[in-house]
């Protein structure tokens, strides 16, 4: 099904480490420059690979974005109970006055 | 007698007739746990509360490390999530400790459910019962291999591209992947929303159609949890395919297809046949395109979800030694960077990618799009058979680091599952036969949506006419 007869390594490498550096920070990972060439290279692999369904015509195919088609789901706006602020909290890095804490962000 | 040798179902009916008690049952499988597991490694950590024995099934559970499960630290075998307590239950756990289930321990995966294979946890791999130099499949690999060692009567996973199905068939047992919205995923650590469904591993199919009707139901906390009735899965238990119509993709059988595992399917279902059922060949044209459909929906899907892993709630936070941008981006960095492993950061940057400006219509639209294709193929064929039938991996269990240096051979493993996630059927994997290398055969059918009934019942046909699901391993 299933099985894809296709030879990723004739296509041109389409991702750069420029790429990489940018994919990178948008994701809020730091890739450090000793893994760099690998990332690039494993993550142009796959691209190449998924660059098969630019085969496939899909002009007029509407998207599928979830299986099973369900309308919005609302509920009713009422207040029930939920976690505490002390359980929620009990859980943090670190915590102060009922709120989590973060590094500070603003001199 | 070895209690943690028997199904649920054998367990349940020596309760009723007084010949055992839930609380032997469950000490006979911790002590299994305490004299295996050192080998198999199937368990991150056992349950930090006691048992309690009062309900209609009071079966020992293992439950995958990224169902929140209240007062265990549940991690998705990530340092990200290390240290992270659940204060709450899944809708799931909630039903499991409702109907008297005690939960024995999270049992391992891949990182975030990254993977095919269990190698990519943190806390390192879980090895095959059958073969402890070979991988038990993933990513619910803990809960196959802790439900194969008999260290679990049966256990919880959770499927996205085949991570039920797939170590189900590694191991040798059952694992189903239930229809999408069937089962509540509130509380399930989101890996790609539109494809993950949670579902059960057992060690026969009858144990299978029980789990279900624990699990299943509307929660009206899952907004993608579906409103029908939920059927007594037990009475889809008949020996009986008469009649029924087995669809055969002719995509499904060609090269690249271990021949072994090629030859276990076709005597399965020469079997059926025997047993009076149809066999039809069809095409499922798109097929060739699903792995690559999947891993543009499923990154872009994760990379959002993982989003909410950044240090300033709960789990890791690292802060580096020197400002780079400024303190808090930093930290968001530092604390990704370092809590997760190289194949989630790999899934988290290829949805990135495809999800962003200039690249969207190409690649995550362009996806989805296909993904509706996939469907069309699925819904033309159910208009004529009552199931699909393929393997359910294309080999049998391969050995620990054998493709971890190659995520796409490693992706390319789920090419048989990932159909049914894609276009949110029921899907089922059945033990149907061993290498000469003594390792586990499955094979999947596919179903309707919501039509889990005639899976259980062409399974159960099979399972009444062999003994495949009677083996055990040596460990």
């Amino acid at each position: 099904m299933f099985l894809p007869s296709f030879d990723v390594s004739i296509l041109p490498m389409p991702i750069t480490k420029e790429d990489v550096k940018y994919i990178a920070a948008l994701a809020r990972i730091d890739v450090p420059e000793d893994k760099l060439e690998g990332m690039t290279k494993s993550l142009g692999g796959i691209v190449q690979y998924v660059e098969k369904l630019q085969e496939l015509d899909v002009a007029d195919v509407k998207p599928t974005s979830h299986a099973v088609p369900v309308g919005n789901v609302l509920r009713p706006d009422i207040i029930k109970p939920s976690l505490t602020n002390q359980e929620a909290l009990a859980i943090a890095v670190e915590a102060k006055d009922g709120c989590f804490k973060v590094p500070l962000v603003i001199e | 007698m070895n209690l943690h040798a028997l199904t649920a179902h054998a367990l349940l009916d020596l309760f009723k007739s007084g010949k055992a008690s839930a609380k032997e049952a469950y000490e006979a499988v911790v002590g299994r746990i305490k004299s295996i597991d050192p080998k198999v490694k199937a368990y991150v950590h056992l349950s930090r509360s006691q048992p309690h024995y009062a309900g209609e099934f009071q079966i020992p559970i293992a439950i995958k490390d990224n169902l929140c499960t209240k007062g265990e630290e549940i991690t998705c075998a990530s340092r990200i999530l290390k240290g992270f307590r659940s204060p709450y239950d899944a809708g799931v756990i909630e039903r499991i400790k409702k109907s008297g289930g005690s939960i024995l321990g999270i049992v391992n995966m891949d990182e975030f459910a990254f993977g095919s294979s269990c190698e990519t946890s943190c806390y390192g791999p879980t090895f095959n019962p059958w073969n402890l130099q070979c991988v038990p499949g993933g990513s619910s690999g803990g809960s196959a291999a802790s439900v194969a060692a008999d260290e679990a009567m049966w256990a919880l996973g959770s499927d996205t591209g085949g991570s039920i199905r797939q170590p189900a068939s590694f191991c040798g047992i059952v694992g189903l992947k239930p229809t999408y919205g069937r089962v509540s995923r509130y509380g399930l650590i989101a890996f790609a929303s539109s494809l993950d469904q949670i579902g059960p591993l057992t060690k026969d199919v009858r144990d299978c159609a029980l789990l279900m009707n624990i699990i299943s139901g509307y929660d009206e906390r899952d907004s993608t949890s579906v409103n029908e009735p939920v059927p007594d899965y037990t009475r889809a238990l008949v020996n009986d395919v008469r009649g029924l119509k087995i669809g055969i993709p002719k995509e499904a059988f060609v090269e690249g297809l271990d021949a072994e595992v090629r030859r276990a399917v076709e005597s399965a279902l020469d079997l059926l046949k025997k047993q009076g059922a149809v066999i039809k060949e069809v095409s499922l044209p798109h097929t060739p395109y699903a792995v690559a459909t999947y891993y543009i929906v499923a990154t872009a899907e994760a990379s959002s979800n993982l989003a909410r892993f950044d240090g300033v709630r709960y789990g890791l936070r690292v802060q580096p030694g020197k400002v780079r941008k400024n303190a808090l981006v930093d930290m968001y960095e530092e604390t990704r960077s370092k809590g997760f492993g190289d194949e989630a950061k790999r899934r988290i940057m290829l949805g990135t990618y495809a999800l962003s400006s200039g690249y969207y219509d190409a690649y995550y639209l362009r996806g989805q799009k296909v993904r509706t294709l996939i469907k069309n193929d699925l819904d033309q064929v159910f208009k004529d058979c009552d199931v699909i039938m393929t393997p359910t991996s294309p080999t049998v269990a391969f050995k620990v680091g054998e493709k971890v240096s190659d995520p796409l051979s490693m992706y390319l493993s789920d090419i048989y599952t990932i159909p049914a996630n894609l276009a949110g059927i029921p899907a089922i994997s059945v033990p149907c036969g061993f290498s000469k290398s003594g390792l586990p055969i499955g094979f999947q059918l596919m179903g309707r949506a919501f039509d889990e009934e005639m899976l259980l019942r062409v399974s159960y046909t099979y399972e009444q006419n062999t003994e495949w699901h009677l083996k055990k391993p040596t460990i």
